[in-house]
């Protein structure tokens, strides 16, 4: 399969899997009513139901979920590890942690811009204490226990923010950001972190072919002539950008960084430049499936789309983890 | 013609010393083999040469200007690096990794095309991989592998090499098939200046010995003038046997009677 007709078909089940998410729901709506709705006829509940709710909900899925799995496929490159993930680093949580931050003391009053901003400085710093470590350590295995680590200190401070919550609203609005969630999402909070997206896209397109020659490992992609400082940088802020515009829409998901890069990557040769596209589709068709599951299945209250994520990866990250061969510790 | 010139390089790390006012030139149409015990320093002076590591005091320079006031791709263009084969992290195809090589001329490199294709494919037939082109690097034997690095250093075209211990893990046959590729390289107007651990294989194929023991230069010379059993003896503690009879010369080692 050519990379064309991977992108293609990727495309085509993106299209597929927003239709579906429009489809089905609490009211399910049939093909004739959706394609009304979807022209500007029908009924106006139809219409509400799909322009209000469930498009801008898919989304947001969508675009969370390749912005997650682009970030992946950056940072997997980076360290030469196939599992790096924003998720299992830290960066998702620490910028999570600094939404909620934000929210907490009351600063997201201040401006509609400060709470993805909030959510992608606490990325950008744990990117770069995995950056800092990364230039003193070789071992990938450390990497990811400073990831751990991170995860469980922002873990913590988060559970303190719970600990202290002063109402039942702060409480649930908390809960959200740790679990994750796409539900009322509008097409103003993905207008909020569009700048960010396209920031942090725009980084990691330019560091593509340093990730391809980072697969030689560094000295060699130093030899063949990669500025490997520069790389770096462009690949921590790319990363940091998205992975704290995917949060300021959607809180903290994990795994899907480190399930899409990973299921692409036989069909582009191995090549990490070659995954960007098709692991950021696979990666926002897998958040649309997961969200249509967390609103049909029945359940007291609605799932999380986090929790729904984290049952499907976390699984998947250790079975990546043990069919792993240790190339470089 | 490209020339190397290490400029008095002197490397410091906390108290220790690892390399001492060391100064060598490369030029091209010469394959010079830099060989030392373990701990010498000759990986770090590679280093130097390449800029990977900044020398305390000194500079290399090539063509008369310090290495690190190139651009990296300028330097790539100019000198290849073949560091010490390590397994690749991800299994990419043959292709790819040789048209790695011609990363600081630009090239895609999933589709090299132009001169970018043409040396990818010169470099794939020299090295004798033109059957393996589509194979995953995971596949392939160490002596395979390394083959794919020779191609990958060879596809920059670059007028310099620095080589280390580009046959180290290998068995006999693709030590000499490495070997061969190298010197190959140095008859077609190359300069090659490589890390050499067998004394033997690097008499027979070099032109030219550096010496280096504990951070120093010991010697620097023709392989004829520079290889005696006596500097055998102070630079390895080893005795050898050196006959210089046959086509090629001959370095037979027997252990230091008495030695630790």
């Amino acid at each position: 399969m050519t990379d064309r007709t991977l992108i293609i078909s990727l495309c085509g089940a993106a299209l597929v899997a927003i239709l579906a998410a429009c489809t089905f729901g609490s009211v399910n709506l049939s093909p004739a009513r959706l394609a009304a709705a979807l022209f500007g006829g029908g009924e106006i509940g139809d219409q509400l139901v799909l322009w209000e709710i469930r498009l801008p909900r898919a989304l947001a899925a969508f675009t969370v979920g390749a912005a997650l799995g682009l970030s992946g496929a950056a940072l997997q490159g980076l360290l030469r590890n196939p599992l790096a993930e924003p998720g299992i680093l830290g960066v998702s949580s620490c910028a999570a942690l600094a939404a909620t931050l934000a929210l907490f003391y009351g600063l997201a009053g201040a401006s509609a811009f400060v709470l993805p901003i909030a959510a992608v400085v606490g990325a950008l710093a744990a990117t770069l204490v995995l950056a800092i470590a990364a230039m003193h350590t070789s071992s990938m295995v450390t990497l990811i226990l400073i990831g751990v680590g991170l995860t469980s200190f922002s873990g913590a401070l988060m559970a303190l923010l719970l600990n202290l919550a002063p109402n039942p609203f702060t409480l649930s609005d908390l809960i959200n950001w740790t679990l994750g969630s796409v539900a009322n999402r509008s097409v103003n909070d993905m207008a909020l972190a569009s700048p960010f997206l396209v920031a942090g896209l725009a980084c990691l397109v330019f560091a593509r072919r340093e990730l391809s020659a980072l697969t030689l490992g560094e000295e060699a992609a130093f030899g063949i002539g990669v500025n490997l400082r520069r790389t770096r940088m462009l690949v921590i802020i790319g990363a940091g950008l998205l992975t704290g515009a995917a949060v300021s829409i959607a809180g903290a998901i994990a795994f899907v960084g480190i399930v899409a890069p990973h299921l692409v990557r036989p069909l582009v040769a191995y090549d990490p430049a070659r995954t960007f596209a098709p692991a950021a589709l696979l990666a926002g068709v897998i958040l649309v499936f997961a969200d249509i599951g967390v609103r049909i299945i029945p359940t007291p209250s609605e799932l999380k789309l986090g929790v729904v994520a984290a049952l499907i990866g976390a699984p998947a990250f250790v079975w990546i983890a043990m069919k792993r061969r240790p190339a470089n510790g | 013609m490209a020339e190397l010139a290490l400029d008095h390089i002197g490397l410091t790390v906390g108290d220790a010393i690892i390399l001492d006012d060391i100064s060598v030139k490369l030029t091209t149409n010469e394959f010079v083999a830099i060989v030392g015990p373990n701990g010498a320093g000759k990986t770090s002076l590679l280093q130097c040469a390449l800029g990977l590591t900044p020398p305390t005091t000194g500079a290399a320079l090539i063509n008369g200007a310090p290495v690190s006031s190139l651009v990296p791709t300028e330097r790539a263009r100019l000198i290849s690096y073949l560091p010490q084969i390590r397994p690749l992290v991800w299994p990419i195809t043959v292709r790819d990794v040789v048209a790695l090589g011609r990363y600081a001329f630009g090239a895609s490199i999933s589709k090299p095309k132009g001169a970018d294709a043409e040396a990818v494919d010169k470099a794939l037939r020299d090295c004798n991989l033109k059957h393996l082109t589509d194979r995953h690097t995971d596949t392939l034997s160490g002596g395979e592998l390394a083959r794919v690095h020779c191609a990958r250093s060879f596809a920059a075209e670059a007028p310099l090499l620095i080589a280390d211990e580009p046959v180290a893990a290998l068995d006999p046959k693709h030590q000499f098939q490495i070997m061969r590729l190298i010197r190959q390289f140095v008859d077609n107007g190359g300069g090659a200046l490589a890390v050499l651990h067998n004394i033997d294989l690097a008499a027979r194929f070099a032109d030219r010995f550096v010496w280096l023991k504990d951070g120093k230069l010991v010697a620097d010379g023709a392989v004829r003038e520079t290889l005696t059993p006596e500097r055998m003896k102070s630079v390895f503690d080893v005795d050898a046997r050196i006959s210089f009879d046959g086509a090629a010369p001959a370095v037979t080692l027997h252990d230091a009677v008495g030695g630790d």
